[in-house]
C-alpha cells in the first residue's frame, strides 16, 4: 500500500514540471504512432512521415487552443467563431503573399509581411466584428461569434468575390512554403538543387531513405513547434502579469473588478484581439503554407471551432500547459489514432466484410456472425469518431469540467506570492510585527 | 492596438503616472503621505448629491435625494427597507445612471460616469454581498486592486526590456499587500483562495482590497451584515484608524441603527426615496418622524 | 394609450441611438429600391470599391416578389415551429441548445422512414390486414413485396416509395406523428442521461454539453442513414395551383395547414391548461424562473416534450416542402432558428413564431436585392440581422410585448 503511495509520490514529483508533462506526452504520442506504423508494416521513412504528420497536427491544434484559452480560459469570453478568425488569417496571408501572376492573384509581398498582415487582419476583424458584442452575455456572445464565423466563411465561399478569394474552390495561389525557400534553390521544384543549408540536411535524409518532401515537412513541423513554444511563453508571461490578473478577475466577477477602477471592457477587448490574432496565426501556419496547406472555405466550418473547444476542455480551460496537452491529445488520440487503430484491427482479424448499411451489418449478429458488424464499424470509423467526440464532450462536462489541468490554480502575478515573500519573514526586517505593520501601513 | 489606452480616468490622476499611488503605503513615507494628502485635498465636502432621482420603469426608487458628505467623516446612511439607499449608492458609483439630479465628487460632476472611472477618482465601494474573486488568493485579490499598474499593458508585460519594470512594481505591490493584510490581521490567510474564506473574513478582505486602490472616500454597503461581533469590532477599529490617520472619508449604508448611532458623527436618514432628516446621532434620535418612518417601514 | 407610448419610445430611441437610425435608413433604401424595381425604374449600375452592386432599382416582375414571399412564408413557418422549442428550452432550462437543429434532423429522418415503410408496403390498410392475417389467420397477406431495408433507410427512390401526400396521405400523417413521437422520446432520453446529472449547472456548461449532443445525434444519423444528401419526396401526380404566377403544390399547402394547426394547438395548450400557464409565466419571465430556482422535473419534461415534438414536426414538414434531406439539414438551419428566437425575444412563444416568419421571409425576399452571385448571402443577411438585434435590442423586437 505504502509502496504504491511512494511510487505515486515519486511519479507526481517527476511529472510536476510542465515541461516534463509536455515532453512525456509527445514522447507517448510518438511511441504510439511508431507502434501503429510498425503494426501496419510501414517502412521507417513512412513511419517518420506518420509521426511527423501527427506532430504537426498536434502543434497547430495546440496553437489554436492556446489562442482560445486567452479568451475563454482567462477572460471568460465564449468565442465560438474560432474557425472564422483562422480563415481570415490564412486568407489574409495568402492574398498578401500569393504570387501576383497566380489565380486568384496575390499581392506578392514578402512572406513575413504577409504573415504579419494575416495576423493583423484576424485581430482587426475580430475587434470590429466582436467589439460591440463583448458587452453581451456569454451565450449571446457565443451565438454572435458563430454567426460571424459563418458570415466570414460564406463570404469567402461566394462566387461574388471569386476573383479575389477563389470562391468555393478556394484560394489556390498559396505563398511559397518558407522551408522550401530555405532549403531549395528553386522553391517551386522539390527536385531542384538544395541551398547550402539544405545540402547537408537532404544528404543525411537520403542516407536513411527519407524523401525530400518528408524532409521539408519535418523541418516545417519543427518550425511550428518553435512558434508554439514562443506563443506559449508569451501567454505564460501575460498570464503571470497584472494584465492576466485583471482578466482572471473579470472571469470571476466583472462587477467587482469594475468597482476597483478597472476598465473591464478595455481589458476584454485587448484579450479578444490578442486571441483572434493568435487564431489567425494558427490558421496561417496550418492552412496557408506547410504540409497541410489548402485554403478552401470548407476547412473553416464551425466544426473546426468545436474541435478546438473540445481540445481546450480536455486540457483544462485556464491553463496554458493544459491547452498544449489538450490540443495535442485531441489531434493525435481523437483525430489521427482511430483510423490507424481501425486499419490495424482490420488487418489483424482479417475483417473483409463490407456491408452497405447498419441493417445489413446487424442482421447477421443474430446468427452469431460479428464480422459484418465489425467491418461496418471499421469502415465508418470517421463517423464513429465524431460520435465518440460528442460523448466525450458530454462526459467531460458532467464528470470533469476542469479537464486535465484546469483545476490547477495558477498564480496571476509577475512575482512569487509564496508565504516567504512576506516582508516580515525577510531576515533584514525581523521585527515587523502585525500591529507595527498596521501603524506603518499608510 | 494592445497598448492600454489612456482613458479619461488617467487625466484625473496625472500625478499617479510618475509616482504610483502605492508608494504612499510604505511605512517610511508615513507622515509625509498624510501631510501630502492633507495638502492636496482641501478640507470640505468631497461628495455632494443633489436632487438625485432614479426611476425603474414606472417605479421611483430615489425621489430627489439631496445630501453631502464631509471630509474625513464617518457618515451613516440609514433608512427602512425600500427607502432607496442601495439605489442611491448605485447611482453614486455609476452602476445605475440617475434619471435626474447630479453627483459631485471633489467639485467635479461625475453623474453617469462609468463605475471604473468613478473608482479611479478615488471613490471606491464595497458590496453588500462580498464579491470576492473566488479562484484568486487573498494576496492576488489585493494585488489586483491598485490602479494604473504598469503590467496592465500587454506589451510591457511581455517585452524583455520592459518586463523588469513590471516585476519591480509587482514586488512593491506585494509588499504593500502584505502590510495591508497585516493591518487587517488577515495575513495568515494570504495564500488562501478567497472562495474558502468565512463571511466575516470576506468582508475584511473586501475592505482591504478596496483600500489597496488608495481611495479618498469609501462607500461601504452593509459592511457589517453577517459579521460576528469580534470581527465587527475589528472592522470598526480599522475604519476609525483609517479615518484618523489617512483622512479617509466613509459613507456607510447600514441596517443596524445602533451601530450607526454609536460610530457615525453624521447620519442621513432616507425614507421613500427622499432624505427625511440629517444631523448628529442625537438630533436624529430626537426626531419623531424618523422613529415613525422606521416603525412604519418595519411593519 | 399604449400605442402612443410606443411611438414616443420609438422616437426617443432613434434620437438616442444613431446605430438603430442607420439600420432604419438602410431598410428605407432597400424598400425604395424594391419599389423602383417593381415599377421598372433603374439608376446605375453602381460600383463600389470594384465590386459591381448592380443598378439601383431595375426590373422585377411583381409575380417574382409574390413567389419569394410565398417561399419565405413556407420556410418561415418551419423555422417558427422549430423556434418555439428552442425558445422554450432556452428560457426555462436557461441554456442555448446547440443540438436543436439535430433534433430537427432526427425528427425528419425518423418520420420519413415511417412514411416510406407505410407507403412502400402499400398503405396502412394492407399492413393491418397482413398483421391480422399473420396473428389470427383471418384474411390474407396483402402487403407489397419490397425491400424493407432500403425503405427504412430512405434508399428506395421516392417515386417507387410513393412518398407523396397525394398518393399516400395516411403514410405522411403517420410519418408526421412518428417524427413527433420519436423526437420527443429522443429528447427525454437525452435529458435523462445528459442534462439531468448536471441540472442547475451554468448556461455555458449546458451549452457545451449540447454541442456534444449535437455531434452524437448528427453522426449517429450519418451512421444509420449514410452521409449523402438525398431527395426524399416525390412530386408524382402532385396537385398544384398557380396563383399570381406562383406555383403552390399540395406539399406546401399541407405544410402551411399543419404548421398553423400545431401553432394554434400550442396556443390553446398555453392559454387553457394550468401547466401551460405556469410554463408561459416561466418562459416569459426569466427573472421569475431564476428566482423560483430550478424548475420542477414535470415542467422540464413538458418543456422538452413540447419543444422536441414541434421540432420533429418542423423537420418532417421541412422535407415535405423542400424534398432534400441530409444528416446536416437541421444543423444548417440552426443559426436561422437562433436568429428567429432572438428576434422574437427569448422565452416568447408568439415572438418565436413571428421571428421565424420574419427570418424565413428575409431569407427569401432578400433575393430581391441579392441577385446572381450574391444569392448566397441570404443566410449572412439573416445572421447580420440577428447580430444587430442582439446589439441594439437584446430583448428581441417583439420582446416587452406581453404574450399573455
Amino acid at each position: 500500500m505504502s509502496a504504491v503511495d511512494d511510487a505515486r509520490g515519486v511519479l507526481e514529483r517527476v511529472f510536476a514540471p510542465d515541461a516534463v508533462k509536455v515532453f512525456a506526452m509527445f514522447a507517448g504520442i510518438w511511441l504510439l504512432f511508431y507502434w501503429f506504423g510498425n503494426q501496419l508494416g510501414y517502412t521507417d521513412p513512412f513511419i517518420l512521415a506518420l509521426v511527423r504528420r501527427v506532430t504537426f497536427l498536434s502543434a497547430v491544434y495546440a496553437l489554436a487552443v492556446l489562442a482560445l484559452n486567452i479568451q475563454w480560459g482567462y477572460a471568460g469570453l465564449f468565442n465560438i467563431g474560432v474557425a472564422g478568425f483562422m480563415a481570415v488569417g490564412a486568407y489574409g496571408t495568402a492574398m498578401l503573399s500569393g504570387s501576383p501572376g497566380g489565380s486568384p492573384p496575390g499581392l506578392g509581398l514578402p512572406l513575413p509581411l504577409g504573415v504579419l498582415g494575416g495576423v493583423l487582419a484576424a485581430t482587426v476583424i475580430g475587434l470590429v466584428a466582436a467589439l460591440p458584442a463583448l458587452r453581451l452575455k456569454a451565450d449571446y456572445l457565443a451565438i454572435v461569434t458563430v454567426a460571424i464565423s459563418e458570415i466570414i466563411r460564406i463570404t469567402f465561399n461566394s462566387p461574388a468575390f471569386a476573383n479575389v478569394t477563389g470562391g468555393a474552390s478556394g484560394f489556390d495561389n498559396l505563398p511559397t512554403n518558407p522551408v522550401r525557400t530555405l532549403l531549395l534553390t528553386e522553391p517551386g521544384s522539390i527536385i531542384s538543387d538544395p541551398t547550402p543549408l539544405g545540402q547537408p540536411i537532404f544528404s543525411l535524409a537520403t542516407e536513411y531513405g527519407i524523401q525530400r518532401l518528408t524532409v521539408v515537412n519535418t523541418v516545417y513541423t519543427v518550425g511550428t513547434l518553435v512558434v508554439l513554444l514562443g506563443v506559449y511563453l508569451l501567454l505564460e508571461r501575460i498570464g503571470r502579469s497584472p494584465f492576466g490578473r485583471v482578466l482572471k478577475a473579470i472571469r470571476e466577477d466583472e462587477v467587482a473588478t469594475r468597482s476597483l477602477g478597472k476598465d473591464t471592457q478595455n481589458f476584454k477587448v485587448r484579450a479578444f484581439g490578442l486571441g483572434c490574432g493568435l487564431m489567425g496565426l494558427a490558421g496561417i501556419l496550418w492552412y496557408a503554407m506547410g504540409p497541410r496547406a489548402s485554403i478552401v472555405p470548407v476547412n473553416f466550418r464551425p466544426e473546426l471551432t468545436f474541435y478546438i473547444f473540445i481540445a481546450l476542455i480536455i486540457g483544462g480551460s485556464g491553463s496554458n500547459t493544459g491547452s498544449i496537452l489538450g490540443g495535442a491529445l485531441f489531434a493525435s488520440l481523437l483525430f489521427e489514432a482511430p483510423p490507424r487503430i481501425a486499419a490495424i484491427i482490420g488487418d489483424r482479424f482479417d475483417v473483409a466484410a463490407d456491408p452497405a448499411n447498419l441493417v445489413e451489418a446487424l442482421a447477421p449478429v443474430v446468427e452469431g456472425d460479428l464480422m459484418p458488424l465489425a467491418g461496418f464499424l471499421l469502415n465508418n470509423i470517421d463517423t464513429l469518431r465524431f460520435i465518440g467526440m460528442g460523448v466525450l464532450l458530454i462526459l467531460l462536462v458532467q464528470r470533469r469540467p476542469e479537464g486535465l489541468l484546469g483545476a490547477r490554480k495558477e498564480t496571476a502575478s509577475a512575482v512569487s506570492l509564496a508565504d516567504d515573500t512576506r516582508p516580515g519573514t525577510a531576515p533584514e526586517r525581523p521585527t515587523a510585527a502585525a500591529d507595527g505593520g498596521g501603524d506603518g501601513d499608510e | 492596438m494592445s497598448e492600454r489606452s489612456d482613458g479619461p480616468a488617467d487625466a484625473n490622476l496625472p500625478d499617479d503616472v510618475d509616482a504610483p499611488d502605492t508608494e504612499d503605503l510604505e511605512p517610511e513615507a508615513d507622515d509625509s503621505a498624510v501631510e501630502e494628502a492633507a495638502k492636496r485635498v482641501p478640507r470640505g465636502v468631497p461628495l455632494k448629491v443633489e436632487g438625485l432621482r432614479k426611476e425603474f420603469g414606472g417605479i421611483t426608487a430615489v425621489d430627489g435625494a439631496t445630501f453631502s458628505v464631509e471630509e474625513a467623516s464617518l457618515t451613516g446612511l440609514i433608512g427602512p427597507n425600500g427607502a432607496g439607499k442601495s439605489t442611491t449608492f448605485n447611482c453614486i458609483t455609476g452602476v445605475h445612471e440617475p434619471t435626474a439630479g447630479t453627483v459631485q465628487f471633489r467639485g467635479e460632476d461625475i453623474t453617469g460616469e462609468r463605475p471604473h472611472a468613478i473608482a479611479n477618482r478615488g471613490l471606491v465601494r464595497t458590496f453588500q454581498i462580498a464579491r470576492e474573486l473566488d479562484e484568486m488568493t487573498v494576496l492576488e485579490n489585493l494585488m489586483l486592486a491598485p490602479g494604473h499598474q504598469r503590467g496592465e499593458s500587454i506589451t510591457r508585460s511581455v517585452l524583455p526590456g520592459l518586463r523588469g519594470d513590471v516585476v519591480r512594481q509587482e514586488s512593491e505591490l506585494r509588499e504593500d499587500a502584505w502590510e495591508t493584510l497585516e493591518f487587517f490581521e488577515i495575513d495568515h490567510l494570504a495564500g488562501e483562495y478567497a472562495g474558502n474564506l468565512s463571511g466575516g473574513q470576506r468582508k475584511l478582505l473586501e475592505l482591504a482590497r478596496a483600500l489597496m486602490t488608495d481611495p479618498e472616500m469609501m462607500l461601504l454597503d452593509e459592511a457589517f451584515a453577517g459579521v460576528n461581533p469580534t470581527l465587527e469590532e475589528k472592522l470598526l477599529d480599522r475604519i476609525h484608524d483609517l479615518r484618523e490617520q489617512e483622512d479617509l472619508t466613509f459613507l456607510l449604508v447600514e441596517h443596524d441603527m445602533d451601530l450607526i448611532m454609536e460610530n457615525c458623527e453624521h447620519v442621513i436618514v432616507m425614507h421613500q426615496g427622499r432624505v427625511l432628516d440629517e444631523g448628529t446621532p442625537e438630533e436624529i434620535k430626537a426626531n419623531e418622524d424618523v422613529v415613525e418612518a422606521y416603525l412604519g417601514g418595519e411593519v | 394609450m399604449n400605442r402612443t407610448n410606443a411611438l414616443d419610445h420609438g422616437v426617443r430611441y432613434v434620437r438616442t441611438s444613431p446605430g438603430a437610425t442607420a439600420v432604419v435608413a438602410f431598410s428605407a433604401i432597400l424598400l425604395l429600391d424594391l419599389l423602383a424595381k417593381l415599377v421598372g425604374f433603374s439608376l446605375g449600375p453602381l460600383t463600389v470599391a470594384g465590386i459591381d452592386l448592380g443598378p439601383f432599382g431595375g426590373e422585377m416582375p411583381f409575380t417574382r416578389l409574390v413567389s419569394y414571399t410565398w417561399d419565405g412564408l413556407v420556410i418561415g413557418l418551419v423555422i417558427g415551429l422549430a423556434s418555439i422549442g428552442l425558445s422554450l428550452t432556452y428560457s426555462i432550462l436557461n441554456f442555448a441548445n446547440f443540438a436543436h437543429g439535430d433534433y430537427l434532423t432526427a425528427g425528419a429522418f425518423s418520420g420519413w422512414a415511417a412514411t416510406y415503410i407505410i407507403a412502400g408496403l402499400g398503405g396502412l390498410l394492407p399492413i393491418v390486414e397482413s398483421a391480422v392475417h399473420a396473428v389470427t389467420g383471418v384474411g390474407q397477406r396483402t402487403i407489397r413485396n419490397t425491400d424493407l431495408v432500403s425503405l427504412v433507410l430512405l434508399e428506395t427512390p421516392p417515386g417507387t416509395a410513393g412518398a407523396n401526400v397525394w398518393l399516400s396521405p395516411i403514410a405522411v400523417v403517420v410519418g408526421l406523428a412518428v417524427a413527433v413521437v420519436l423526437t420527443i422520446a429522443m429528447a427525454l432520453v437525452i435529458d435523462r442521461f445528459v442534462y439531468k446529472p448536471i441540472r442547475g449547472a451554468d448556461g455555458i456548461s449546458l451549452l457545451i454539453a449540447s454541442i456534444g449532443v449535437a455531434f452524437g445525434i448528427r453522426y449517429l444519423v450519418a451512421l444509420v442513414f449514410g452521409n449523402s444528401r438525398r431527395i426524399v419526396t416525390s412530386t408524382d401526380q402532385l396537385p398544384e395551383v398557380t396563383l399570381i404566377g406562383t406555383r403552390i403544390d399540395a406539399h406546401e399547402v399541407t405544410l402551411v395547414v399543419v404548421a398553423i394547426l400545431l401553432m394554434l394547438g400550442m396556443h390553446v395548450l398555453l392559454q387553457r391548461t394550468k401547466l401551460g400557464k405556469a410554463m408561459r409565466a416561466m418562459a416569459d419571465n426569466r427573472d421569475l424562473a431564476r428566482v423560483t430556482g430550478i424548475p420542477t422535473e414535470r415542467v422540464i419534461r413538458t418543456t422538452w416534450m413540447l419543444g422536441a415534438g414541434l421540432t420533429g414536426a418542423a423537420g418532417f414538414l421541412l422535407v415535405l416542402s423542400q424534398a432534400g434531406l441530409g444528416f446536416t439539414t437541421g444543423w444548417r438551419l440552426l443559426l436561422l432558428i437562433f436568429a428567429a428566437v432572438i428576434m422574437g425575444g427569448i422565452g416568447s412563444i408568439y415572438g418565436a413564431i413571428a421571428g421565424g416568419l420574419v427570418i424565413g421571409l428575409a431569407s427569401r425576399v432578400s433575393l430581391v436585392w441579392l441577385q446572381g452571385d450574391f444569392s448566397s448571402f441570404t443566410s449572412p443577411a439573416a445572421f447580420a440581422l440577428m447580430i444587430l438585434i442582439l446589439l441594439f435590442r437584446p430583448s428581441g423586437i417583439f420582446g416587452g410585448v406581453s404574450t399573455a
